[in-house]
C-alpha cells in the first residue's frame, strides 16, 4: 500500500509540474503581448503613419520605416515564393526517393534554421561589397533567401498531400506531367501552398538580423532601391536601445504594428490550413 | 493514306509533350539547384571574408580571448564562450518546461483544449525576436536585476563552489537574462517537436501499460520516452541550433562586453550580438574580416547542430514507414 502511495505521489508532482509549465509558456505570450498593448498603444497615432522617422529629441513618425518594410518584405516575396515553389515543386514531383532530393531536401532543413544573421553576412559579401554601398535591393534579396527554404518546405509537403488518384484522372486523359502537375496538383494544394508563403511573410516581416548590414537604415524617406532604405525592425533595434523617451514611444509603436501584423498573419495562415484539410 | 501519316497528328502531339515535360523538369531542377546554390554561397562567401582575419590569427583567433579594435587584435574566445553559456542556460530551463507543456498537451488536456493551447504555444515562435528584445530590455532585465538577480547572490552566490556564478553586482542586463529569453524562444519548437514525435507512439502500447496499472508519469517514463527518444533528441538539437543562433533577442539585453566572467550575472556577448552591434561600425578590413570569421564560426557550429537534428528526425521518419 506504501508502493501505491508512493507512486500516485509522484504522479501528482509530475502533473502538477506540468501545469505549472504550461502556464509558465503560456504566461510569457500573455505578458509580451500585453506588455506591447500598454505601450504600443499610446503610440498609435495618425502622425505615426504620415511622419517621417525624427531626429533624437523631436516627435516624428514611422512613414519611411513602414512604406520601406512593406517595399522589401513584398520583393523579396515575389522573388523568393516562385523560386520556393518550383525547388519543392522537383522535390515533391520528380525526386521523391531519388539521392539527389534528399540531398537538396536535407540543405533545405538547414537554410531553414540557420540564423538568419549569417544570412545577412553572406548577402553584404555578395551585394554589399561590390556594389560599394548598402541597398534595398541587398534588404530584399536577403529576405528572399529567408522565404525561399519556407516555400520549399510547405510546397513540397502539400503537393505530396495531392490524392494520387487525381493526377491518375488527368493522366488518363492525356495530359502530359507538367500540365497535371501545374493544372491538377497545383490547384488541389492551392491552399496549402498559399499558407506556406503567409508564414513565409510573417517570417521576414520581423526580421531585423539580416537587415543590419543589407538594406541598413535611412533616416529619410527613399522611393531608391539603390541606396539605404529605412525598415521598422532596424528602426525599432535603433530606436529602443537610444536613450530618448521620444524614439522609444515610436520604437514601442513600431513593435506593436509588427507583432499585430505577423499575428494576423499567422492566423489567417491557419484558418487557411484548417480550412483545406477540411475541405479534402 | 499510309498508317504513317495517319500517326503523324499524335506523334507531334507526344513530341510536343516530352519538350513540354523536359522543359519543366529542367525548370524546377534548376530551382532546386538554387537552393544548394544558396548553401554553397554562405560557405564561400563567408569563407573568403574571414580569410584576411584567418591568415593573419591562424587557429589562434578562435582560442585567443582579446578583442581590441585600436590595436587590431581579435579573438573569438569570449563570444564563442558567451554563445555556449546563454545557450547551455535556455537548454537548462527551456527542455524542462518544453517537455512538460509537451506532456501536458499529449497526455493531460481535454480533447477541446489541445489544439488551442498547441496553437498558443506556437504563436511564441512567431513574435519576431526584436519583440523579445525590447521586451527583455524594458520590462525583463529591470524585474531580474530588482528581484531574481539579488535572491541569486543572496542564496546561491554564498554557496562556495558555486558561487563564483553568481557574483557581482545585479545588472539586469547580462548572460542569465539572455539565457532567460533565449528559453522562452526555444520552447515553441522544443514543445511542438516533442509533442509530434509524443503522438507517434501507438496508443495500444500506452494502453496496454494504463491496463497493468501504470499512472501516467510511469507511462511517459517507461513507454513513451524509450520509444520516441530519438525525436526528443533530435527536437532538443534543433531548438539548440535556434539558441545559438538568434541575434536580436540576445543583442538588447546582453550588455555587449567582450569578457569572459565566471558570473553569469555579468554582461557578456555571442557572436551574433558581437555581429549586430559592431559589424556597421568596423572600420578597418581586419576588423571586418575578424567578424565574419566569427560569423563562420557560428555557420559551422550551428550547421553541425542541425545536421545531427535532422539526421536524427530523418531516420526516425524513416522508421516510422516502415
Amino acid at each position: 500500500m506504501q508502493v501505491y502511495a508512493r507512486r500516485r505521489l509522484v504522479n501528482y508532482i509530475v502533473i502538477a509540474l506540468s501545469f505549472v509549465a504550461t502556464g509558465f509558456g503560456l504566461l510569457w505570450l500573455v505578458l509580451v503581448l500585453s506588455t506591447l498593448l500598454i505601450n504600443g498603444v499610446s503610440a498609435i497615432t495618425p502622425s505615426l503613419f504620415m511622419q517621417m522617422t525624427p531626429p533624437p529629441g523631436s516627435s516624428g513618425g514611422l512613414l519611411n520605416a513602414i512604406a520601406g518594410s512593406l517595399a522589401m518584405t513584398a520583393i523579396a516575396t515575389a522573388i523568393g515564393t516562385p523560386t520556393g515553389i518550383l525547388a519543392g515543386t522537383f522535390l515533391a514531383e520528380y525526386a521523391r526517393a531519388s539521392r539527389f532530393g534528399e540531398f537538396v531536401r536535407f540543405v533545405n532543413d538547414i537554410l531553414l534554421s540557420a540564423p538568419s544573421i549569417i544570412v545577412g553576412l553572406f548577402v553584404y559579401e555578395l551585394m554589399v561589397v561590390r556594389m560599394g554601398h548598402f541597398s534595398a535591393w541587398a534588404g530584399a534579396v536577403a529576405l528572399a533567401i529567408i522565404v525561399v527554404p519556407v516555400v520549399v518546405r510547405t510546397t513540397e509537403d502539400m503537393l505530396r498531400l495531392v490524392p494520387a488518384t487525381l493526377r491518375e484522372a488527368a493522366v488518363a486523359l492525356g495530359a502530359p506531367k507538367w500540365k497535371v502537375i501545374v493544372m491538377v496538383a497545383y490547384r488541389a494544394a492551392m491552399q496549402g501552398m498559399l499558407t506556406g508563403v503567409l508564414l513565409a511573410v510573417a517570417r521576414i516581416s520581423g526580421e531585423t538580423a539580416p537587415l543590419l548590414f543589407t538594406a541598413l537604415n535611412n533616416q529619410f524617406w527613399s522611393g531608391d532601391l539603390n541606396a539605404p532604405m529605412a525598415n521598422l525592425p532596424v528602426v525599432i533595434f535603433q530606436f529602443a536601445m537610444s536613450p530618448y523617451a521620444d524614439w522609444q514611444t515610436l520604437a514601442w509603436g513600431g513593435a506593436l504594428l509588427i507583432t499585430a501584423a505577423i499575428l494576423l498573419l499567422n492566423i489567417t495562415a491557419r484558418t487557411l490550413a484548417a480550412w483545406s484539410s477540411f475541405r479534402q | 493514306m499510309t498508317a504513317e501519316t495517319m500517326l503523324a497528328p499524335a506523334a507531334a502531339g507526344a513530341h510536343r509533350r516530352a519538350w513540354g515535360d523536359t522543359a519543366f523538369h529542367a525548370l524546377t531542377f534548376f530551382f532546386a539547384a538554387g537552393v544548394l546554390l544558396i548553401l554553397s554561397g554562405v560557405i564561400v562567401a563567408l569563407i573568403v571574408g574571414a580569410l584576411p582575419a584567418l591568415e593573419r590569427f591562424g587557429f589562434g583567433f578562435v582560442v585567443a580571448d582579446v578583442w581590441n579594435p585600436v590595436t587590431e587584435k581579435f579573438g573569438a574566445l569570449a563570444p564563442i564562450y558567451g554563445t555556449l553559456v546563454t545557450s547551455a542556460i535556455a537548454m537548462l530551463i527551456g527542455i524542462p518546461v518544453a517537455f512538460g507543456i509537451a506532456l501536458f498537451i499529449t497526455e493531460l488536456s481535454p480533447v477541446w483544449l489541445k489544439q488551442p493551447l498547441a496553437t498558443m504555444i506556437e504563436l511564441l515562435a512567431a513574435i519576431p525576436s526584436i519583440i523579445y528584445g525590447i521586451w527583455g530590455l524594458f520590462v525583463l532585465a529591470p524585474f531580474v536585476q530588482e528581484y531574481i538577480e539579488p535572491a541569486l547572490i543572496n542564496t546561491l552566490g554564498e554557496v562556495p563552489g558555486i558561487g563564483m556564478l553568481f557574483a557581482g553586482p545585479p545588472l539586469g542586463i547580462g548572460v542569465l537574462t539572455a539565457g532567460f529569453i533565449l528559453a522562452v524562444m526555444v520552447l515553441p519548437f522544443i514543445s511542438s517537436i516533442m509533442r509530434d514525435v509524443f503522438e507517434t507512439v501507438p496508443p495500444m502500447l500506452k494502453e496496454s501499460a494504463y491496463g497493468l496499472g501504470a499512472t501516467t508519469t510511469e507511462v511517459v517514463w517507461q513507454i513513451v520516452l524509450p520509444f520516441t527518444r530519438i525525436g526528443v533528441f533530435g527536437g532538443i538539437l534543433l531548438g539548440l541550433g535556434r539558441a545559438l543562433g538568434e541575434t536580436m533577442a540576445v543583442t538588447f539585453v546582453i550588455g555587449n562586453s567582450h569578457h569572459i566572467t565566471a558570473s553569469i550575472l555579468q554582461p557578456g556577448t555571442t557572436i551574433s550580438a558581437a555581429l549586430a552591434n559592431e559589424f556597421t561600425e568596423a572600420v578597418g578590413d581586419l576588423y571586418l574580416s575578424s567578424l565574419i570569421a566569427l560569423g563562420l564560426i557560428l555557420f559551422v557550429i550551428t550547421f553541425i547542430v542541425l545536421a545531427i537534428a535532422k539526421l536524427l528526425l530523418i531516420r526516425l521518419e524513416k522508421q516510422a514507414g516502415r
